[in-house]
């Protein structure tokens, strides 16, 4: 299964959604495995008509956790494979999130994030997954998860995801959100050779890998295909021919070992907008829709002389420190807007006093506007 | 400059169609930065929905319309709603053979027969949505007539361009008559 590689340069005025399937097509994804489910629809329409023109294969499973499984099943099979969803679907998609991270499967999810709990607000904008992406599954296990606040970077977190996954041997998480798939912007699909896209390292001469979970260094292990090498996959602890295995420092080791592939090589993962952080006094921290208020805000602030920062992980998780211990540092209070009630301010929480911390929260089914940060902002004075 | 544009009428009417027409042009023939979004949900059947496009020279950062400058009507249930969300000086285009609104100091009111002159000259209503569109670019001048052509075709099924190009020029035909008085 072969997908045909971009050629040509195409702009596009479009959906965030329908830009996360063209990366992913870019990134040479040729599996889509989706139950539909709004607001993410349009990524699986768009890739239920493109990719059987490129060789693809498309299939809608009768739920999100078959779906996870078609993909999971499909990426060990060689395939670049991706789905898409939103947060009821995420929930059911949790228990195999842990058996890709366990079983070191490469695949995309995509969280169009609405309403929650539950059912909650369809066709509403939400932040409401943020720690679901961390700790949804249960065990340790390693997480990616980006979160693009425009169209261009749902095209552009979608490639950096299928790059990381592949990289890694992990499951990557894209965050979007209602407002960002559904709006449209112009953004322009680059030739390919622009964007660099990674393979998986699969095993040198016939492709045989006798064992797939050991690993070279820190880099992850190479990931042969099923059928031209076969292997045992499993979702108990396994050795380094992937085994079940119960012995307490293979186990032990195991263990450590996924979640060091991936946090020892945070220079690969970490993506931060940093915007007047320097010298922010007043210092914003927002994620995908929500920080584009927010920036509208620092924009207002800066021009009004307030010194306002703003600090926007694109990767979220994990969670750029680094970067953001020496912003928390020097502001003198910290406001995070967020579509949920306080998941970002967990994190926040974590690297700065919580005194400072200023949480601008709402769950209304509205999106997040910059009259409400400042509304907010202004009652906490008073 | 940045504004602000909101299509409304009833599920069905092409509101959405027309912003996203109106979106291309701006962002791909005019070259200026535009983002469209559109409400979602129970009431984009029937009822009253809306469709907001923002153009401006400068980068938008918050991509939801939030003082509207233009807002086009093609229900009264709609141009009801809607009207609260039109700032001060505004202007609105509705369809006179379904809507009206009270004249007020604060906006300008475009009352242009669309239904009656789409059913005179075509015999239908199919393309209301294009002619409201039509009647908003003379209205506004925010973007070029070659751009709004340009996007209605790319966005014209095939057989249908002719139409859909006469329908645009019915709407800046309304729109200059109704600028005379």
């Amino acid at each position: 299964m072969t997908t045909t590689a971009h050629t040509e340069e195409k702009i596009l005025f479009t959906q965030g959604n329908i830009a996360c399937a063209e990366g992913a097509l870019y990134a040479g994804c040729n599996f889509f495995g989706g139950y539909p489910i709004t607001p993410s629809t349009e990524v699986a329409e768009h890739m239920a008509e493109e990719l059987p023109r490129r060789n693809g294969a498309f299939i809608q499973m009768e739920d999100e956790i078959a779906s996870l499984g078609a993909v999971i099943g499909a990426a060990l099979a060689g395939a670049k494979a991706m789905t898409a969803t939103s947060g009821p679907g995420f929930s059911l998609m949790q228990e195999l999130i842990g058996y890709a991270c366990i079983a070191e499967v490469p695949c995309v999810i995509v969280n169009v994030m609405r309403g929650g709990p539950s059912t909650g607000l369809p066709t509403s904008p939400a932040q409401s997954d943020l720690l679901q992406a961390k700790w949804g599954t249960h065990g340790d296990h390693p997480t990616i998860a980006l979160v693009p606040s425009s169209v261009e970077e749902m095209f552009t977190e979608t490639v950096r995801a299928f790059n990381l996954s592949e990289y890694f041997r992990t499951p990557v998480i894209v965050l979007g959100d209602e407002i960002i798939g559904h709006m449209r912007e112009k953004f322009r699909v680059p030739r390919s050779g622009e964007i660099e896209v990674i393979d998986r390292k699969v095993p040198d001469g016939d492709g045989i890998c006798r064992l797939p979970y050991r690993a070279d260094g820190k880099h992850p292990a190479c990931l042969p295909n099923f059928g031209t090498s076969r292997f045992h996959v499993t979702g108990l602890n396994h050795d380094e021919s992937g085994f079940p295995t119960m012995d307490p420092s293979i186990v032990q080791d195991s263990n450590a070992r996924i979640l060091d592939k991936v946090y020892h090589q945070r220079e690969l993962i970490d993506k931060v907008d940093m915007r007047y952080c320097e010298d922010a006094e007043i210092l914003f921290v927002s994620v995908g829709s929500a920080a584009r208020a927010a920036e509208e805000v620092v924009e207002e602030y800066r021009r009004k002389g307030v010194k306002a920062g703003l600090f926007r992980p694109i990767t979220l998780w994990p969670f750029p420190k680094k970067e953001f211990i020496p912003c928390a540092e020097r502001a003198k209070t910290i406001v995070v807007p967020e579509m949920n009630l306080g998941q970002l301010r967990t994190v926040v929480e974590r690297f700065a006093r919580s005194e400072k911390i200023l949480p601008v929260n709402l769950v209304s089914g509205e999106p997040l506007d910059p009259d409400f940060i400042v509304a907010t902002i202004e009652k906490s004075k008073r | 400059m940045k504004y602000e544009i909101r299509f409304s009428g009833s599920g069905g009417q092409g509101v959405i169609t027309a912003s996203v027409i109106l979106g291309a042009a701006a962002a791909l023939h005019d070259g200026k930065n535009v983002i469209q979004s559109q409400s979602y949900g129970p009431e984009a059947r029937g009822g009253a929905t809306k469709a907001d496009v923002i153009i401006s020279d400068a980068k938008i950062r918050y991509p939801k319309a939030r003082h509207i400058d233009y807002l086009v009507s093609l229900t009264q249930k709609a141009a009801v709603k809607f009207i609260k969300t039109l700032k001060k000086g505004g202007v609105v285009i509705i369809d006179s053979d379904f809507v009206d609104l009270p004249d007020s100091p604060d906006h300008r009111i475009y009352r242009l027969p669309m239904t009656s002159s789409s059913i005179a000259k075509f015999n239908r209503t199919t393309t209301l949505n294009v002619i409201a569109l039509g009647a908003f670019a003379e209205v506004a001048g925010l973007v070029s007539a070659d751009a709004v052509k340009k996007a209605v075709l790319d966005n014209s099924p095939a057989g249908f361009e002719e139409m859909n190009i006469a329908s645009l020029d019915m709407g800046r035909e309304l729109a200059r008559a109704a600028k005379k008085n």
